[in-house]
């Protein structure tokens, strides 16, 4: 296997006026490697991700993908370098004027000039592939539960057979029997494409079952990064308050000291 | 004696405070007008500069050329309709005290095509195209649809802007050349069946009077009310600001600033080819 890692950031940092949301966040994901990053609201789990998506530009640093530099690239270069993401988002962002199947096949059609026919036969396999069948393909995302719209986010996000797949908060919003099924679904879809995965997200279930390795965000800095199997002996008092989920210690320290 | 020079201080201070405040204040207004010009001249040139770069999006530009075009129709039609109505009647309460009936006509003529029709097409245009560009834009990046475009390797500005920009630089125009035809022709129902007027000696009077410089005017007027309603309405749709509150501030942003920036340039234009 290759040195490089699939995806590296260095240093970054980004500020919104006054407000330092990334304070230098250094994290590394080898290939084929699935990474959850935990932390509370506002901890710039999202910046961070949008920063690797290009969403948002770093004030300082560098995001390698594959070894490349990704930030500041031209136009064409970001086309490029986002062929190779797919991602599933919090609310899955499908396009609410489109039927499910135009929905998965977007990016194929739009995005890789592949033609209706087949886009359409891939999006219907892909359906499939997380537990839709074809009779949802004609449907719109406002006729479906949320957890439906959640498999179908999933379905788009594979639907180009990604290198690197990324979570936003994958299981927000649903039961825990359907958490668990869309947990599975993510193992399945990463494992059979060989993706490299980045997730964020709060619960710990989902983390556990998804995870080759955690990371904790907390005030814009990397404080802990080890495999899943550490997180309950991470020595790390920030990552315990964590993920035993309670109210007293160093977290709600520092929050009413800043108070 | 320390006390007292402290007090002094102080009380110079106070008197400052309340000039000092203000100056701040306008300061902090002007730096915030600029910086909002500039993001909107920034926002404008990338728009622009995807129009003319492929991909093209041409069912996409149908569907606009649709919904602006031709769903607009109806309601720019009745607002055509009836000014060319009311037009006739109130000049023709004005013009009977100098004995000048025969020239409402040429009045109505030229004020449908030079202005009236232009501008309020331009305004319920506004209110009806540029609320709903807003809010669709608005709702697409509140629930992160613009983000997950990106993330599909499809560019929202040639994706969304553009043929929504084409599209209303282009039909403003046509629904105008109609509201033309339709405003006079109210304007020439209230002349023959209200107020008695020859069919004949005011067809002839509204064509020796009218000029092509006076269409096509109104035409240029209505493709840069076009280009300014769609482009406001992304504008403000784009940069929507989180939840259903920031859709609706997106909304009302769009349509009162795309209403003033309207009757700005309307004067400015008419400044450009009348005098």
């Amino acid at each position: 296997m290759s040195d490089t890692a699939k995806l590296e950031l260095k240093g970054v940092k980004k500020s919104f006026g006054p407000k330092k949301v990334l304070q230098g966040i250094n994290l590394k994901i080898n290939p084929g490697k699935s990474l959850v990053i935990i932390g509370g609201s506002g901890t710039g789990k999202s910046v961070m991700l949008k920063c690797v998506l290009g969403l948002i530009k770093p004030d300082e640093g560098s995001i390698l993908i594959d070894g490349k530099e990704s930030v500041g690239v031209s136009p064409n270069e970001r086309d490029e370098i986002m062929r190779k993401f797919g991602m599933l988002f919090q609310g899955a962002a499908l396009f609410d004027s489109m039927r499910v199947w135009e929905n998965v096949a977007f990016g194929l059609i739009q995005g890789r000039g592949i033609d209706r026919r087949t886009a359409y036969d891939t999006a219907v396999e892909k359906l499939q592939s997380v537990g839709l069948d074809e009779s949802v393909a004609q449907l719109f995302p406002a006729e479906l539960s949320g957890g439906m719209q959640k498999r179908v986010g999933l379905a788009r996000a594979v639907a180009a057979n990604p290198e690197i797949i990324f979570f936003d908060e994958p299981t927000t919003g649903l039961d825990p029997i359907m958490a668990d099924v869309i947990n599975n679904l993510i193992v399945k879809s990463v494992k059979q494409l060989g993706a490299t995965a980045l997730s964020i997200t709060h619960d710990l279930a989902s983390a556990r079952k998804i995870a080759d390795d955690v990371a904790m965000i907390y005030q814009g800095k990397i404080i802990w990064q080890g495999p899943v199997s550490s997180l309950d002996k991470s020595g790390n008092e920030y990552v315990d308050q964590f993920i035993h989920g309670r109210a007293e210690g160093p977290i709600t320290d520092d929050v009413k000291a800043r108070a | 004696m320390v006390s007292d020079v402290k007090q002094d201080q102080a009380a110079k201070r106070s008197l400052l405070d309340g000039p000092l405040d203000f100056m701040e204040r306008i300061g902090h207004t002007i730096m915030t007008f600029l910086s909002a010009i500039g993001r909107l001249s920034m926002f404008m040139l990338e728009s622009v500069s995807h129009i003319f770069r492929p991909p093209f999006f041409p069912k996409l530009m149908v569907r606009q050329f649709m919904d602006i075009g031709y769903y607009s129709l109806p309601v720019v039609g009745m607002t055509a309709l009836f000014t060319g109505m009311v037009l006739a009647l109130q000049s023709y309460t004005g013009f009977a005290r100098f004995n000048a009936e025969s020239a409402i006509a040429g009045v109505v003529v030229l004020s449908v095509t030079r202005e009236l029709a232009p501008v309020l097409a331009g305004l319920m245009v506004a209110g009806r195209v540029g609320a709903s560009i807003a809010a669709e834009i608005g709702t697409m990046r509140v629930t992160e649809q613009i983000d997950a475009l990106v993330t599909l390797s499809v560019n929202p500005f040639k994706y969304l802007i553009a043929p929504r920009v084409i599209a209303g630089t282009l039909t403003l125009p046509l629904l105008v050349l109609m509201g033309d035809v339709i405003g006079v022709y109210g304007g020439y129902i209230v002349s023959i069946h209200k107020l008695g007027f020859n069919p004949a000696s005011y067809l002839t009077q509204t064509w020796n009077i009218l000029e092509h410089m006076d269409v096509i005017s109104g035409l240029v007027k209505a493709a840069a009310f076009g280009f300014i309603v769609s482009m406001m309405g992304c504008y403000h749709g784009f940069n929507s600001q989180r939840g259903a509150q920031g859709v609706g501030a997106a909304t009302t942003n769009a349509v009162v600033s795309s209403s003033i920036l309207i009757l700005i340039f309307n004067y400015i234009l008419t400044q450009v080819f009348f005098s």
